[in-house]
């Protein structure tokens, strides 16, 4: 950390403070009742919840998935995915969900 | 769907509606925009020195002077003839009390300015204290319930008034409930040549006290008991308005929230639920929204 | 120097009419204080100025509106809600890479006050002309240092001029001392208010051509701009907000450097000098130094001249630079003092007075141990006198055989009390 002329920071630099140790409750998507409204998107305050093609394992693996959870996914499909690095657990696009598609599991840490 | 320009790893409380607020209005204004914002919750989670969650260029100077700073910027940028949105994202705070004076001047001299205040509804940041957006009977740590005491004892101070007797062009309320219309006000904001206004209005979990997950459905729920009507002012006279066809009854609204729990309990609670029916019923007749 | 003591009938007045129409002399001009002034930060060639009229600040700001509206000069001139305002659009302008003006006094600077620890704090070089003035209670338009004094430690470097000559010359060069790199730190140039601001005084307008080559445009490396979108005025926690504070200090120690040189730079291109940091008169084989800061200046040096005449060896230190404090520069012009007399426009109530705290700070870790003793007079515009200043300098003789009262307020009217 330098502190520059007393007063400059870089652009979207908060990513690296992962806010996902927040929290309690993990975002869980059925993607088979997911009608891709997009409406998780839209709402999540950490503006964590992606669209994802579900054999992109690179990205999937990045938001912090684990191999058998990818390999649960529907395939070539593009899925809304909550990025675990920074998803707070606040449960707003579970509660926004038209299909109640999304299902907030407590968390084995 | 682009990347937000609001960067994940900011400090809002989990299912704060701030966040969401500031991940629309830049969606709708995109990368060419230069932000402005005072002293409050947005400014001290977004922005945790080394680390900023904003990939536009933002400025913070104090809690009362964005709208100042703004015209700075917006003159500057006139003389260099660059072309770039000018966007204040304040809270109610600092918009409604503490900055009256630098707003008022930046709307009277007509700078091309858009202010968007997220209305929490409290001066949040430093421990939901009333403000003078604060709604009639809510608990606040400065006008708590008690024995005597039902709460705010005020109703919400009406800044679009305010705004629309500047004569700002384009003045609109707006609810983190309604992406679509807030991201279509925001972009009619920037429309406009003078200055443009936008309340919207934000809930936040930990002021409000409302179950996780609920902060889109109460802010819904703010419009659909016409406690929060969406309405449009376009030089001064009242243009698009949202309808509710049928419009909720204020209860619904108000027991979803720990800062009304009280009436709920009080005595007299009842009265006090029954004048907060009223605020809504003379919106509903003011700008008609029922059809 | 003249001492102009303004009267008010010349406020009503157009700025037109208290302008620059008059007599040529040896290429200097009889003009208003806050003319010269105003037209010195033309040739500075501000973007944007930005303020809020107060007396005795208000002819600069006129005479800059003049300017403007004529198209003299381009600048944005921005009429805001209040000086807090005034302040806060230019921080904004600043931040896009602008160069900024403002001038305020007493009350204006007063409610700047929250700006200014702001302007410091995210390094925006902008240049602020006060015309200092008292505070209320008791409300009172006229001259005292109370007003800048009392901001001493908001950040902002402070450079005190003596005549209306310096406070141009000091203008220009303000501009170049808080935009270097090294610096980036705003700058008050403190000039007494209607002493300075309302006087008629032959004066050496800059010439522009000659100050835009003293003073290069103002680039700054890093400015809000969309294609390098940085975040200005991020909120710091305990674990780095005293590095920022820290690089604010060692930028106004380098700032000592950089008025000097500054002051050297602006000799050799239009020949005027005032001192760097402090300047003296008849200091050399003095045991009793007067120090102070500001336009009364003037009356002391003719006191000095009859006192000398009497052969009492009285001499004069100038602190023409209040912020950052010039230690090492003091220490060198008073070495040689038997007593040192801090004169100032100002008081710390409760305590001393500035001037004189930061001086005996100075000395007190240093070899030289001459006693220190301070006087405030000249509050409110109350004149100070020949007859003062004499009486000031028979309490440093009696002080020299031991002090009796380190601080009091001179010529004090016991008898209204
Ligand atoms: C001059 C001044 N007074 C008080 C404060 C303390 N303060 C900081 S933020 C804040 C409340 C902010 O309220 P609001 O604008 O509604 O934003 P919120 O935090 O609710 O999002 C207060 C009172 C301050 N920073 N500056
Ligand atoms: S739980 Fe909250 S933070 Fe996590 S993905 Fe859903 S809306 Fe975003
Ligand atoms: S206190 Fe309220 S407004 Fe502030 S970050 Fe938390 S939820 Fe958001
Ligand atoms: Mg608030």
């Amino acid at each position: 950390m330098e502190i520059k002329a007393g007063r400059l920071v870089e652009p979207c630099s908060t990513r690296i403070t992962l806010t996902g140790a927040w929290r309690t409750f993990v975002p869980v998507v059925d993607h088979k009742k997911c009608i891709k409204c997009n409406l998780c998107e839209i709402y999540c305050p950490e503006g964590c919840i992606h669209q994802v093609q579900s054999n992109d394992v690179k990205t999937l693996r990045a938001y912090a998935y684990t191999p058998e959870q990818i390999a649960d996914l529907p395939k070539d499909e593009t899925v809304f995915i909550p990025d675990l690095n920074y998803c707070k657990g606040c449960s707003v696009c579970a509660h926004e969900c038209p299909r109640r598609a999304i299902e907030m599991v407590l968390e084995e840490k | 769907m682009e990347k937000s320009l609001l960067a994940p790893g900011h400090r809002a409380c989990a299912g704060c509606a701030m966040p969401t607020t500031i991940k629309l209005v830049l969606d709708a204004a995109g990368p060419n925009t230069i932000v402005v914002s005072p002293t409050g919750c947005l400014e001290v989670t977004t922005t945790p020195f080394p680390e900023s969650a904003w990939c536009v260029p933002w400025i913070h100077s104090l809690f009362e002077n964005a709208a100042a700073v703004a015209s700075g910027v917006e003159v500057m940028l006139k003389r260099r003839c660059k072309d770039a949105n000018v966007i204040v994202i304040g809270g109610d705070g600092s918009t409604l009390d503490i900055g009256m004076g630098s707003n008022s001047g930046m709307f009277e001299r007509g700078h091309k300015v858009l202010y968007v205040c997220y209305d929490n509804e409290a001066y949040m940041n430093t421990g939901v204290q009333r403000s003078g957006s604060t709604p009639f009977c809510a608990n606040t740590t400065t006008t708590p319930s008690g024995k005597i005491s039902l709460g705010n004892p005020r109703p919400k101070k009406d800044m679009p008034a305010i705004a629309v007797a500047h004569r700002v062009p384009y003045v609109a309320t707006a609810s983190v409930a309604y992406p679509v219309d807030l991201r279509r006000k925001v972009k009619k904001a920037l429309q406009v040549s003078g200055p443009s206004y936008i309340q919207v209005n934000a809930p936040c979990i930990t002021g409000w006290t409302f179950d996780a997950g609920t902060m889109v459905e109460i802010a819904r729920l703010a419009v659909e008991t016409g406690l929060w009507p969406l309405v449009e002012w376009e030089n001064g006279v009242v243009g698009q308005v949202k309808k509710v066809t049928r419009p909720k009854p204020v209860d619904e609204y108000l027991k979803l929230q720990g800062r009304y729990r009280h009436l709920f309990k009080m005595p007299d609670g009842g009265e006090m639920l029954k004048q907060i029916q009223a605020i809504a019923d003379a919106n509903i007749a003011k700008y008609r929204l029922v059809d | 120097m003249m001492k102009g003591v303004a009267s008010s009938a010349s406020q009503g007045q157009s700025p037109k009419a208290r302008g620059e129409k008059t007599t040529k002399t040896l290429g200097m001009k009889v003009v208003e204080g806050s003319y010269a002034v105003a037209h010195a930060v033309k040739c500075c060639r501000p973007d944007v100025i930005s303020a809020y009229p107060i007396t005795p600040q208000t002819h600069i700001v006129e005479h800059l509106s003049q300017m403007v509206a004529n198209g003299e000069m381009d600048s944005e001139f921005l009429t805001v809600d209040s000086e807090f305002s005034a302040l806060s659009v230019l921080v904004g302008s600043s931040a896009c890479g602008g160069r900024c003006y403002s001038s305020t006094t007493s009350q204006g600077l007063a409610l700047m006050y929250e700006v200014l620890y702001n302007v410091s704090g995210m390094r925006l070089p902008i240049v602020m002309n006060v015309a200092n003035r008292a505070l209320g209670a008791p409300l009172n338009i006229w001259n005292d240092q109370q007003d800048s004094i009392g901001a001493r430690d908001v950040g902002w470097l402070q450079i005190y001029v003596e005549d209306v000559q310096e406070a141009v010359d000091a203008t220009l060069q303000a501009y170049k001392i808080a935009e270097d790199p090294e610096i980036m730190t705003p700058t008050m140039v403190c000039m007494d208010g209607f002493i300075l601001t309302h006087v008629y005084e032959p004066v050496k307008l800059l010439d522009q051509e000659l100050a835009s080559e003293f003073l290069p445009p103002f680039a700054p490396r890093s400015i809000l701009d969309t294609a390098d979108p940085k975040t200005f005025g991020a909120f710091a926690d305990p674990s780095t907000y005293t590095e920022f504070r820290y690089l604010q200090f060692e930028a106004q120690n380098k700032a000592l450097a950089k008025i000097e040189r500054t002051a050297r730079e602006f000799e050799e291109t239009f020949g005027r000098f005032y001192g760097g940091l402090v300047d003296s008169y008849r200091a050399d084989d003095a045991e009793i130094v007067i120090v102070t800061l500001g336009s009364v200046i003037g009356t002391i040096k003719d006191a000095i001249d009859s006192m000398r005449a009497e052969g009492k060896k009285v001499g004069l230190v100038k602190v023409r630079c209040y912020r950052p404090f010039p230690v090492a520069a003091l220490r060198e012009a008073l070495k040689k003092a038997s007593i040192i007399a801090v004169l100032e426009k100002d008081v710390s109530i409760g305590g001393e007075a500035g001037l004189l705290a930061d001086m005996k700070a100075a000395f007190y870790n240093s070899s030289i141990h001459p006693p220190i003793i301070g006087f405030t007079a000249g509050l409110g515009g109350r004149d100070i006198t020949i007859n003062d200043i004499e009486k000031l300098v028979k309490k440093a003789e009696a002080a020299m055989k031991g002090i009796e009262s380190e601080f009091e307020f001179l010529s004090l009217r016991t008898e209204i009390l």
